[in-house]
C-alpha cells in the first residue's frame, strides 16, 4: 500500500465534539445488537427522564398528606396506592427517582476519577508507591461501609450528602485495584516505552497514555457497582441517615412500610420494585457497555 | 513418495468459505488433491491458506459458510458429518499441528497425560497401556529422557520440544491426513528443520499425506512435492519448484525474497492493483 | 557512531541469574548498517534495548557519537537514538489518532510547528497527509510500521535502532518496508543497528553482521562473505543452512 499521495488536506484532529458524536455513534450501532443491553440503557435513559419531569410526571404533590385515603390499594386513581398519610405513591416513586439518580451520580463521580487516579499511579510507578497505595487501599477496603455511614450519621448529622460522603469513602477501592491492574498491564506495553524513548515525562504518560487505556474497564465497573451502591444507599435510608423525611427517598419508604407489609403489602413493595429495576437495568447496561468497551470481554 | 494407493487421501474441489455477510470470501473455488505426498499451501495473510486448512478439519466458527463440491477423506465426505462424528475423525484419521505449543498445549495437564489422553481416546488403550504408549511416541520423536518429560507441564519445555510433543500426541493413532499450520514460525530458526524432517519421517513412516501451510515459500518448496500458491482466497498456481514459477504473484514473492547470495540494492515489490485485477478474473 | 565495551548484562529474579550479555564490545561507524543476528534468548535484543537506554543494569562503556552514555538519559541523549519496535500492532497507542502519535515525540522534546512536520512525516513514509486523522487499528501492519518509522525519523536523529522491524509482517510488505528503510538511509545518511533472527533480511540491509550466540559474538561476517556463503563458525554454518539458503 505505498500510494504517495499529496494531499491539501488540513490534518488538524477533528474537534471534540464530532470525535464524541463519532465515538457515540459507534457505540450504538454496536449496542443495535444487543437487544438486552438496550432495554437497560433505555431504562436508566427513562429514569433520568422521569427524575428530570418529576413535577410534570407526578399526578400528586409528593409531600401533601390525605389521611382520609391512606394506605388504599393501587387503584385507577392511585396507580401504586398510597401510603400511611395518604400520599400518593406513584408521585413518591417518581420525585425519589431524582434521589437515587442524584447518589448515584454523585458517587461516580467522586469514586472514579479517585479511584482512577490512586490506580493508575500506583500501578505506573510501582515500588514503594505501589505498596503504600496499595496498603492504604486495603485498610480502606476493610471497612464495612454501612458501619463506616453510621459513624458519620453521629458525626455529622444524618443527611444524603452524609451518606453520599459515607459511602463515596468506601466504594473507591475496588476501582483503584481495578485500574492498578490495567496500569501494570499497559506500563509495559511497546507505546509506553516508545514514549519514554521519546522524552515524555512521566506525567504526561501516565494522563496521556495510561489513563485512557483504564477508562473503559472503570466505567464498567463503576456501572455494575451502581446496582450495590443503591442498595446500600437504600439500607441507609432504611436505617434512617440516608435523606430525612418527608423526602421520598426509596428506602426510606421500605423501612416505613414495614410496619403494614401484613396488610397492605404495597407500601413497602412498590419501592422495593423500583429498587430493583434500577439495579437490574444498571447490570444489564453494565454488561453491554462491558462489550462494547471492551472487546476482549465480548461474547462471539 | 510412492503411490500404493490411487484414491487420493484428501479430494477438494470447488471450496467456499464465506464469514458471515462478507463481501469477499475467504477461501473461493479452492480445488486440490492431497495423496500419500507432501503438498504445501504458501501464501500471505489474508490469502485463506489457514482458512482453508480449518474448514477441511471443519473446526472454523459456525458463523462461517463452508460449502463445496467435494470435500472427501479417503473417499468419505467431510461436509455432510456431523459433529459428533467428525470429533471421532480429528485425531484418529485427519490431525491438526498449529503454529505455537504454548498455546495448543493444555496448560494444566502434563505432558505425559495429555499423550495419554490422545492414547485413551483414539485407539482405545487403557491407562497404563496408554502411558507406555506415550512414552515410545516421545522416544520416537526423539525426545531424550522421556520419563522426565512425561512429568512435566507444557510451560517448563522449550518451543522445539512442545512442536515434537505436538507431533507425538497428532501422530499417534497414525492418520491418514496430517494438516500442519504453520508448523515452525513460532520456533527458533535452528529448530526448524528438525521438527520439519521429523514430521516428514512420521508421514512417510505412516503413509500418510501431509498438508503443510506456511508463509515461508522457501521452506515450502525444499520440503513439499508441490506448492499450492494462494492469494485472495483463490489458488493462483500449484508448482513442483520455485524455478517453474509463472504467475506474476509467485514471481513477485519470490522476487520480493532478500537473498544474500543475489544481493539487490532494492527489493521487488508487488504492484497490488495489477494483481486483484487479474485474480478477480 | 556508536561504541560499545564491554557490555555486561545481568537479570536477576529471586535467587537465579541470567547472564545475558557477556562483556560484548563492537563499533558502528557513521552511515554504516551493523546486524546483530541471533536465536531468541541470545541477547541480542538485550544489547538493542541498553543502547536505547530502556535497561538499567548493565556495565560496562556506551558512546553514542563520541558521547559516553549513561544509564539515565537527558532529553538531549534521547535524541541521538531512536527505536522501531518489532510488533506493529503494539507501538502505536491504540487511542491515539497517527497525527498525535507522531505529534508526541514533537511535543516531549519541545518543538513548534509540529502539523507541518507531522505532515512531512507521513509522506516520507509513504502514506497519505489525510492518514494523520486514523486510528492505528483501521491501518494495516505494514502501514502501521510506516508510522513507526516515521515517528522514529520525526526526531532526526543519527542513529536508528531497529529490533526485528518485518519480523512480523508478510514477505511483499517487508519487501516495502525494507525499502523504504533504505532509501531513509541513503538520503538522510543514518547509522542504523538492526536486529533480526532472519538471516536474509540482515544480509539485505547490513553491510556487517554479528553472529550472537549465549550473550557472546561467535563471528562476524561481512557482505561478501554472506554472498560467498563464507563463515568462520560452526553455529554460523549452522545458522545459514537453516535459513533454506542454498550454500
Amino acid at each position: 500500500m505505498s500510494d504517495v499521495i499529496r494531499s491539501e488536506i488540513q490534518i488538524r484532529p477533528p474537534s471534540v465534539s464530532s470525535r464524541m458524536a463519532a465515538s457515540l455513534a459507534r457505540a450504538g450501532r454496536k449496542l443495535a445488537h444487543e437487544p438486552l443491553g438496550l432495554a437497560g440503557f433505555v431504562i436508566l435513559g427513562l429514569l433520568c427522564f422521569i427524575a428530570i419531569f418529576a413535577p410534570l410526571l407526578a399526578p400528586y404533590d409528593p409531600a401533601i398528606q390525605a389521611l382520609g385515603d391512606a394506605l388504599q390499594p393501587p387503584s385507577l386513581a392511585h396507580l401504586a396506592g398510597t401510603d400511611e398519610f395518604g400520599r400518593d405513591i406513584l408521585s413518591r416513586l417518581i420525585f425519589g427517582t431524582r434521589i437515587t439518580i442524584q447518589t448515584v451520580l454523585s458517587i461516580s463521580l467522586i469514586v472514579g476519577p479517585i479511584g482512577l487516579l490512586i490506580g493508575v499511579v500506583a500501578g505506573f510507578f510501582g515500588g514503594r508507591v505501589d505498596a503504600l497505595l496499595m496498603r492504604a487501599t486495603d485498610i480502606v477496603l476493610s471497612f464495612p461501609s454501612l458501619i463506616l455511614a453510621l459513624a458519620f450519621a453521629a458525626a455529622l448529622g444524618a443527611g444524603l450528602t452524609t451518606a453520599i460522603i459515607a459511602i463515596s469513602l468506601t466504594a473507591w477501592p475496588p476501582i483503584a485495584r481495578l485500574a492498578r491492574a490495567e496500569a501494570l498491564v499497559v506500563r509495559n506495553a511497546d507505546y509506553v516505552v516508545a514514549a519514554r524513548l521519546y522524552g515524555a515525562s512521566p506525567i504526561r504518560i501516565l494522563f496521556l497514555y495510561i489513563a485512557p487505556m483504564c477508562v473503559p474497564s472503570v466505567i464498567v465497573r463503576l456501572t455494575l457497582n451502581m446496582a450495590g451502591i443503591i442498595l446500600t444507599a437504600a439500607s441507609l435510608g432504611f436505617l434512617g441517615l440516608g435523606a430525612q423525611p418527608p423526602a421520598p427517598e426509596w428506602g426510606a419508604m421500605i423501612s416505613s412500610g414495614r410496619k403494614f407489609m401484613l396488610d397492605y403489602w404495597w407500601v413497602a413493595v412498590m419501592p422495593g420494585i423500583a429498587i430493583l429495576l434500577t439495579s437490574l437495568a444498571f447490570n444489564i447496561a453494565g454488561d453491554a457497555l462491558r462489550d462494547i468497551l471492551d472487546p476482549r470481554h465480548a461474547r462471539s | 513418495m510412492q503411490d500404493r494407493d490411487q484414491k487420493p487421501v484428501l479430494s477438494v474441489k470447488g471450496l467456499n468459505v464465506r464469514f458471515g455477510r462478507g463481501a469477499v470470501p475467504a477461501v473461493s473455488n479452492v480445488s486440490f488433491d492431497v495423496g500419500r505426498e507432501r503438498v504445501g499451501i504458501v501464501g500471505e495473510s489474508g490469502s485463506g491458506k489457514s482458512t482453508t486448512g480449518r474448514a477441511i478439519m471443519r473446526l472454523l466458527p459456525p458463523a462461517a459458510v463452508v460449502s463445496a463440491e467435494r470435500l472427501d477423506l479417503a473417499g468419505s465426505p467431510l461436509l455432510s458429518k456431523t459433529e459428533r462424528q467428525m470429533g471421532a475423525l480429528r485425531g484418529k484419521d485427519i490431525a491438526l499441528i498449529m503454529q505455537d505449543p504454548r498455546y495448543s498445549l493444555n496448560p494444566v495437564l502434563s505432558i505425559g497425560k495429555q499423550i495419554a489422553e490422545a492414547a485413551r481416546l483414539h485407539l482405545g488403550l487403557h491407562k497404563k497401556q496408554a502411558f507406555e504408549a506415550a512414552r515410545a511416541m516421545l522416544e520416537r520423536v526423539r525426545i531424550s529422557d522421556p520419563d522426565r518429560v512425561m512429568a512435566l507441564y507444557p510451560h517448563q519445555i522449550s518451543g522445539g520440544m512442545g512442536q515434537r510433543v505436538m507431533i507425538a500426541m497428532m501422530l499417534l493413532a497414525r492418520p491418514k491426513l496430517v494438516i500442519a499450520d504453520e508448523p515452525t514460525s513460532a520456533l527458533d530458526v535452528s529448530v526448524r528443520k528438525d521438527v520439519l524432517l521429523l514430521l516428514d519421517e512420521l508421514v512417510r513412516e505412516n503413509n500418510s499425506g501431509l498438508l503443510l501451510i506456511s508463509h515461508d515459500i522457501r521452506m515450502v518448496a525444499a520440503f513439499c512435492e508441490r506448492i499450492i500458491v494462494m492469494y485472495a482466497g483463490r489458488i493462483v498456481e500449484t508448482l513442483t519448484s520455485l524455478e517453474d514459477a509463472r504467475h506474476p504473484y509467485t514471481r513477485g514473492l519470490i522476487a520480493a525474497l532478500p537473498d544474500p547470495k543475489n544481493p539487490v540494492r532494492r527489493l521487488a515489490v508487488l504492484d497490488r492493483a495489477k494483481l486483484d485485477l487479474e485474480t478477480a478474473q | 557512531m556508536i561504541n560499545v565495551r564491554d557490555l555486561d548484562v545481568v537479570f536477576t529474579s529471586g535467587k537465579s541469574s541470567n547472564h545475558v550479555v557477556r562483556g560484548i564490545s563492537f563499533q558502528v561507524g557513521q552511515g554504516e548498517t551493523l546486524g546483530i543476528v541471533g536465536e531468541s534468548g541470545c541477547g541480542k535484543s538485550t544489547v538493542l534495548r541498553c543502547l536505547a537506554g530502556m535497561e538499567s543494569g548493565w556495565t560496562g562503556h556506551i558512546e553514542l557519537g563520541g558521547k559516553p552514555i549513561g544509564r539515565k538519559r537527558s532529553r538531549e541523549e534521547l535524541k541521538f537514538a531512536q527505536m522501531v519496535f518489532q510488533d506493529p500492532y503494539g507501538s502505536l497507542h491504540p487511542r491515539h489518532r497517527i497525527g498525535t502519535a507522531l505529534a508526541e515525540p514533537l511535543r516531549a522534546m519541545g518543538h513548534s510547528d509540529i502539523w507541518s512536520k507531522v505532515e512531512k512525516a507521513l509522506v516520507q513514509v509513504g502514506l497519505p497527509a489525510s492518514f494523520a486523522n486514523r486510528f492505528p487499528h483501521e491501518l494495516s501492519g505494514g502501514q502501521r510500521q510506516r508510522v513507526a518509522i516515521a515517528r522514529a525519523l520525526i526526531l532526526s536523529p543519527p542513529i536508528l535502532l531497529l529490533d526485528e522491524p518485518t519480523s512480523a509482517l508478510d514477505v511483499s510488505i517487508q519487501a516495502e518496508i525494507l525499502n523504504l528503510l533504505a532509501d531513509q538511509r541513503e538520503e538522510k545518511e543514518l547509522t542504523y543497528l538492526l536486529v533480526s533472527h532472519d538471516l536474509a533480511v540482515i544480509a539485505h540491509m547490513c553491510d556487517r553482521v554479528l553472529i550472537m550466540k549465549n550473550g557472546c559474538f561467535v563471528d562476524e561476517l561481512t557482505k561478501a562473505d554472506l554472498q560467498a556463503g563464507v563463515t568462520h563458525d560452526a553455529y554460523a554454518r549452522e545458522l545459514f543452512e537453516a535459513s533454506f539458503i542454498e550454500a
